[in-house]
């Protein structure tokens, strides 16, 4: 019952922080950066076509990108918005209130799987509307469904274990170059077929490759599937890497951030403020 | 409570009785903000007993958090949302913990007016100044209509009308809500406005315990009696403050004006104190 609560209060908190950014401008001018610029590339793509098909580059690679916000917003968002929340004391706020952490927990992750859920669908429409090629059938909304259900659960977590073991909002790069250049080998921008034996190995390890093929099979014709790795989508084994590391970030991130938590205090708060004052000064 | 090799705290103890103001003063690093986020729950101590509100905080559930207030020093967070917004969320947490004796939440728009924020109700937090951040931490802290409130350095950085205002709110809260109260201050003038009781802490230890006025007779028999004879200003320290004054009268009668006696205020004694200790 208790538990029932808390979770009715972590998604009001979640809907509140939702409304919040897609109120505000300058949250709004961050939401939208990415997906703009990408589109915009991708719309230029267009005229060019993949090797050996008369499909569309750009069509092809919108899926890839879906996939891509995807797991951005997941990983670096919540990592982001755990490090400069528990910098300014959100965190310790939640901390003093009852279920007030249960619920800041539940409430971001709403949060961030409506943006990106939201994200997904803007350029799911925009790309439905504007590229050619692209098909939903409804075989395709099913895997997308559960594409992106894994594919957040698969990032999030992790993004709440990076979030509690960074100092502070100034070492976000340590999150941010990795998830570069794992993106850059993971097929979002250019094929993966493309690369050296090793990095494929290497982009496959990761979520990214993951979500971008599964994102690729619900929306392109099936006749693509021969570009891909052993010329099939390979939805299964999708499945289980996006579950792997679901359970993996499961298994560690209500650990690692209770141990965050527990050492959260006032005189905690007041030394990084100290310290981010004298930076800004 | 330790640091590495050092301890921070060395054999404290105090009582704190429900209702009572306690102020807890001493100089930087004495161990006051440790002592307080121990009882907070907020700092697990090395050793030592540690009971709040019939409970170890170490072990202390969201039952015993309900129970307590906590007033932060806001910085920038959910410097997005808007006053009224903030306070109705938090408090929703603490409807579940209500009881007839202490109904919670508090109404979100009553606490706002409680704590003289009305006219900024349905404004960004962002947008608050200093002083309006600080009440509104007040506001939070009370949320839940606490039982024990703690209140770590609460007017630090405030100009002299906010200290007034917040003054009179603490007054407001411990006497509509007979809370019970533990404040750490730098400030002994608020002190002695507020606390029904100090507690002096130094390098670790309490070296003193007692009322604000307590304190003062018992550390300093002396006083400062001033006087104008014709125009001339006196100053004169005595133990003997009535015997003194009478002499004055028998020798210049009507001719004593602007008669002053004052007592050692709890700056002087907090000072003796800590000089005495640091010796």
């Amino acid at each position: 019952m208790n538990g029932l609560q808390t979770a009715r209060l972590g998604l009001a908190r979640g809907g509140i922080e939702l409304r919040q950014t897609f109120t505000y401008g300058p949250d709004l001018v961050a939401y939208l950066f990415f997906p703009v610029i990408d589109l915009g590339v991708l719309f230029l793509m267009r005229g060019h076509q993949v090797p050996g098909t008369s499909f569309s580059l750009g069509s092809l690679t919108l899926p890839s990108v879906i996939g891509l916000g995807l797991a951005f917003g997941g990983l670096v968002g919540v990592t982001a918005q755990l490090c400069s929340e528990r910098e300014d004391g959100t965190l310790l706020r939640a901390k003093a209130t009852p279920g007030g952490m249960t619920g800041y927990v539940i409430g971001k992750i709403c949060y961030i799987s409506a943006g990106a859920l939201a994200g997904l669908v803007g350029t799911l429409v925009i790309g439905l509307i504007a590229f050619a090629g692209l098909q939903l059938t409804l075989g395709g909304v099913a895997t997308l469904a559960w594409v992106s259900v894994l594919g957040l659960l698969a990032t999030i977590p992790l993004g709440i274990v990076a979030g509690s073991l960074l100092p502070n909002p100034r070492f976000m790069p340590l999150v941010m170059l990795p998830f570069g250049a794992i993106a850059a080998v993971s097929g979002i921008f250019y094929p993966i077929t493309h690369l050296p034996d090793w990095l494929q190995v290497v982009g496959q390890v990761f979520p990214v490759y993951w979500v971008g093929l599964g994102a690729r099979a619900a929306l392109l014709p099936s006749s693509l599937a021969s570009v891909e790795i052993d010329g099939s989508w390979r939805l299964p084994l999708a499945f289980l890497v996006l579950a792997l590391w679901s359970l993996l970030g499961l298994a560690l991130a209500p650990t690692v951030l209770r141990r965050m938590a527990r050492h959260e205090s006032g005189s905690r708060v007041a030394a990084r403020r100290e310290r981010a004052m004298l930076r800004a000064t | 409570m330790r640091y590495g090799p050092l301890d921070v705290l060395n054999g404290i103890d105090f009582e704190i009785r429900t209702g009572e103001v306690v102020a807890l003063l001493g100089p930087n690093g004495a161990g006051k903000t440790t002592t307080i986020e121990i009882l907070e729950g907020f700092r697990t101590r090395s050793a030592g007993q540690v009971t709040v509100l019939g409970l170890d905080p170490a072990r202390g559930g969201e039952q015993w958090r309900a129970r307590l207030g906590v007033v932060l020093q806001s910085w920038r967070d959910h410097h997005k949302w808007r006053v009224r917004e903030l306070l109705q969320h938090l408090g929703r947490y603490y409807a579940r913990y209500a009881t007839p004796e202490f109904p919670r939440p508090w109404q979100a728009d009553e606490l706002i007016d409680l704590v003289g924020l009305s006219a900024q109700a349905d404004k960004r937090i962002s947008n608050l100044s200093g002083g309006q951040r600080r009440r509104l931490d007040v506001a939070i802290g009370i949320v839940g209509r606490p039982e024990l409130l703690f209140l770590d350095e609460p007017t630090a950085g405030f100009d002299p009308v906010a200290r007034r205002e917040f003054h009179e709110l603490v007054h407001r809260l411990t006497d509509i809500e007979r809370a019970t109260v533990l404040l750490t201050t730098h400030d002994l003038a608020e002190a002695e406005k507020l606390a029904d009781r100090v507690l002096v802490l130094a390098g670790g230890q309490i070296i003193a315990d007692g009322s604000p006025d307590d304190l003062a007779l018992r550390l300093s028999a002396q006083a400062e009696v001033r006087w104008t004879v014709d125009g001339q200003r006196y100053v004169h320290p005595t133990d003997e403050a009535t015997a003194f004054t009478r002499k004055l009268f028998t020798q210049y009668g009507e001719a004593v004006e602007d008669l002053e006696v004052r007592r050692a205020n709890l700056e002087d004694t907090y000072l003796t104190l800590v000089e005495e200790h640091e010796q």
